[in-house]
């Protein structure tokens, strides 16, 4: 039987659906015996929900340099 | 009343994804989005002299992001002819009502609410992004928003994947804590 913490893991993993198939079996008997990780696993997969609901989008951080180089130029 | 003051150094890394967020919806085109956001900066530090502390930092930026915004449309719009309203009466077979009727929305359609409803959802989930601490959300970000793969962040940050998870996994129960307080229980 595998620990609440791998199961975490194993959770996390399963988010980004780069779980493997044996790790998702494992998960699945964890979360049957385990009330803590059942209710952890739901809550979890609602954040990944609203996640993509969102639609998130945010800027990467090569953008952002090129922002604060430019305020800088500004600036001086 | 306590009063605020402005710190343009730290702007980027803390209001940039929620304010290129807040347009982005608006102006539906990421490119557009990203110079009102730089615009947006430029026109806060021009007039950082006028700004008299009595909102915080991130709502100041807003407001003029949203001047910025109408600006845009105004610019898009300003090629004559374009600003017109068209309203054409469609004469197809299954509209025999009244035109005025027909023009009313639709009470039980809950589309409208759901943009809306996405859009808060969209600032609470960035709001509590800025609360973690900045290596967590950097991965958070990375992972979650643009969808880059474990290998290419561990190779990028140089960490190693168990070291990732630890990460993504203290992230999303701050952010779990975080929306339960800020999202369901308004």
């Amino acid at each position: 039987m595998i620990s609440c913490d791998k199961a975490a893991v194993i959770c996390n993993k399963a988010q980004y659906d780069e779980a493997t198939f044996y790790e998702k079996v494992k998960l699945k008997f964890h979360i049957l015996i385990c009330k803590a990780c059942s209710v952890h696993s739901k809550k979890n997969t609602m954040l990944t929900s609203l996640c993509d609901k969102a639609k998130l989008s945010n800027l990467s951080e090569k953008e952002k340099e090129e922002m604060k180089n430019k305020l800088k130029e500004t600036v001086s | 009343m306590t009063s605020h003051s402005l710190h343009p150094d730290t702007w980027v890394d803390q209001y940039a994804d929620y304010l290129f967020n807040y347009a982005v919806i608006r102006v539906s085109d990421a490119e557009i989005a990203k110079d009102i956001v730089q615009e947006t900066f430029l026109a806060g530090l021009k007039s950082a002299k006028n700004f008299k502390g009595e909102a915080a930092e991130r709502t100041w930026l807003i407001s003029i992001l949203k001047r910025k915004v109408i600006d845009h449309y105004r610019k898009i719009n300003s090629n004559k002819g374009k600003a017109e309203v068209r309203m054409t009466y469609n004469s197809s077979v299954d509209s025999d009502g009244d035109w005025l009727e027909e023009q009313v929305a639709d009470p039980y359609s809950i589309l409208e609410n759901d943009g809306i409803e996405n859009e808060e959802l969209g600032a609470a989930i960035h709001n509590c992004i800025s609360k973690l601490p900045k290596k967590q959300g950097q991965v958070f970000k990375m992972k979650t928003i643009q969808g880059i793969s474990t290998e290419d962040i561990c190779n990028e940050l140089e960490i190693n994947p168990s070291n990732l998870w630890v990460m993504i996994h203290r992230s999303r129960t701050a952010l779990m804590d975080c929306l339960n307080q800020n999202w369901f229980n308004i």
